[in-house]
């Protein structure tokens, strides 16, 4: 009903507003996310960056206001957070790979059982994936015997098992040592610009914003206090908050 | 020259040092006076119970009798083992039917044969095996009291002996592992209805001794149900052990169910994979590997437990050993039945621990192996 008010928007945030129990996490979030379009998300911790983004697939619960995912609205409908689920993957901080399964059978798992895909196609699209994330040769391996970056490229490459048409990362990177940091940063990089898929990404990594982003979020205490596309976000911060943020990051 | 050296060497250092055993006696037992005594008291005591034992069992024991009489001929202070040798059948299979005892015994080979997918993990047909070991609590039931297809009915009233503790040990074993993952989840579960029952069931079942549940399944059901209704004592046992083992068991299931990091729930559900996909195929499998140690303690727990029968008149192997005292040919032996009784429990029970134990050592080297 509201698919031709949304226009190409595929994500919609509107008024969202969210409490852990008397805290307020988010307070009146409004964000209009394009079809295709890249944005990064940043700000102190504690902002409410995740929340927002584990909002999108119903991790979290919001309270108030509409958030509306390729055209359904979320709602306790068990169906509709299916449906949604199916259409945007998710990575994680901590990898969450399955540890009594294999790199394959971690990237096999949700296609077989929640697309139906044949066991045999689902493998095919698995070391497509893994190929993709420059780790095919692990597929047999079990998570715990991959390094954390290693971790992180099949956490993502799981999450392409789906072929979902949006992506969250949630702090891809943030758990990782930092050798690591940028085998998984190239990995997204090369993600984001092969293929018209949305993605949302909360991370810190400002390289990694002003290389893929189209729009750069920052958030404080539960409210989007600025947005911009990245060259201004950087150059040209407005907020006071933003630019205390900014300095505080890039100083090291 | 360089000869006498070494050998005089040799000679300087204390014996404690040269050889590594009197050493470790000399510091642990005979260190200090107190030690000393200590020690040789505790030696003297060990020889003297020790050995009473051994004299008493075994050398001057006699093995085959058919009766204390002929035994006390043999031996006046020695055990009579004649109790066990002579009416170990009734040990065995308590008052079974002499004529379908073979039913027993089929029962216990098929016993075997459900065990084995089970204990052996590389097994031919594995797969199939296992669905014959979930299939073993129904086919043993037929088999044991019989009534369908052709097999004569036989009372439960007979089940004694250790029939009787393999019937409830394995019926109670097979049923509370899948009851209670049940209540487990209902506890877990975000329905306060579901969750409500869970809590009530499991709080008051730990909080009644299985022999209370016992009696209310002896007499105090007999109140509820429709006069007439013969409802088998047995089954009537086999309910509320099952219920009293799988309120325990729930409790060991939502610990491992606590100890799985919450990332796990998170992938799953990102991922799209409906409640029942993910418990069979991310939950569930973390959770019992996690809860191993838990889960084989309450099985020996239950297993011990099924001797509490006796206390509403069904003879597992400790009734049966004392209904054998009351006969005037074996009276008085009654340490010799404790004796037994307690060797077949303690062999079941430390089979099991001991393969817990070698899950767990393997389930260690696994996960060692997935993370190197």
């Amino acid at each position: 009903m509201n698919t031709e008010m949304q226009g190409d928007s595929i994500i919609r945030l509107v008024n969202v507003n969210k409490w852990y129990g008397k805290f307020h996490v988010l307070r009146n979030i409004n964000l209009d996310v394009k079809r295709s379009e890249r944005i990064v998300i940043c700000g102190p911790s504690g902002s409410g960056k995740s929340t927002m983004i584990r909002c999108i697939n119903r991790l979290e619960e919001h309270q108030q206001g509409d958030i509306i995912v390729d055209g359904t609205t979320l709602t306790d409908d068990v169906k509709k957070i299916g449906e949604i689920r199916r259409e945007v993957g998710m990575v994680f901080q901590q990898f969450n790979l399955f540890p009594h399964l294999t790199v394959l059978e971690n990237c096999t798992l949700a296609p077989i059982w929640v697309r139906k895909t044949p066991l045999k196609e689902a493998e095919e699209a698995a070391m497509k994936y893994l190929e993709r994330v420059k780790i095919p040769e692990q597929a047999n391996k079990y998570p715990g015997q991959l390094s954390g970056g290693q971790q992180q490229r099949v956490a993502i490459a799981r999450s392409l098992c789906m072929n979902p048409r949006i992506m969250l990362f949630d702090e891809p990177t943030s758990a990782l040592d930092p050798e690591m940091i940028s085998e998984v940063l190239d990995v997204m990089v090369e993600l984001a610009e092969s293929g018209d898929m949305t993605i949302l990404c909360v991370t810190h990594e400002m390289g990694f914003a002003r290389k893929v982003a189209h729009r750069v979020i920052f958030m404080d205490a539960g409210e989007i206090v600025e947005e911009n596309n990245p060259e201004d976000f950087f150059n040209n911060p407005q907020a006071d908050r933003t630019k205390l943020f900014l300095k505080q990051i890039l100083q090291h | 020259m360089a000869d006498t050296t070494a050998h005089k060497d040799e000679e300087q250092a204390p014996i404690t040092e040269r050889i590594p055993a009197v050493g470790w006696v000399w510091k642990n037992l005979f260190s200090t006076p107190l030690n000393t005594v200590l020690t040789l008291f505790s030696l003297w005591l060990i020889w003297k119970v020790g050995f009473s034992f051994v004299d008493w069992a075994f050398l001057k024991g006699v093995l085959f009798a058919d009766s204390r009489v002929a035994c006390r001929e043999i031996s006046p202070h020695g055990a009579c083992w004649g109790i066990i040798s002579e009416r170990f059948d009734i040990f065995v299979y308590g008052r079974y039917p002499h004529e379908h005892r073979w039913r027993v015994n089929l029962s216990f080979i098929l016993l075997i044969v459900a065990l084995a997918p089970v204990l052996w993990e590389t097994m031919p047909f594995r797969k199939r095996g296992l669905l014959f070991t979930v299939a073993y609590p129904f086919i043993a039931g037929w088999l044991l009291a019989g009534g369908l297809f052709g097999l004569d009915p036989v009372n439960t009233r007979n089940f004694s002996g250790f029939m009787l503790t393999l019937v409830i040990g394995v019926t109670g074993i097979s049923l509370s592992l899948p009851i209670g993952v049940a209540l487990a989840l209902a506890r877990r579960s975000s329905m306060p209805v579901l969750r409500i029952i869970a809590v009530v069931f499991i709080e008051f079942i730990r909080g009644v001794p299985l022999i209370t549940l016992l009696f209310i399944a002896s007499v105090l059901l007999a109140y509820f149900l429709p006069p007439g209704t013969d409802f088998d004592l047995i089954i009537r046992v086999l309910i509320m052990v099952t219920l009293f083992a799988s309120a325990y068991m729930a409790e060991v299931i939502r610990g491992g169910f606590q100890a799985l990091p919450r990332g796990q729930y998170e992938a799953a559900e990102a991922l799209g994979l409906s409640y029942w996909k993910s418990l069979q195929k991310i939950y569930l499998p973390q959770v019992l590997r996690i809860s191993i140690p838990g889960i084989v303690n309450s099985f020996i727990g239950l297993y011990k437990d099924t001797t509490l029968v006796i206390i509403i008149g069904l003879l597992d192997p400790l009734g049966i050993g004392r209904s054998l005292l009351s006969d005037a040919k074996w009276a008085g032996l009654a340490a010799e039945m404790y004796l037994f009784v307690a060797l077949f429990y303690f062999i079941s029970c430390f089979a099991m621990s001991r393969y817990s134990l070698y899950l767990e050592r393997k389930l260690e080297r696994e996960q060692a192996a997935e993370q190197n």
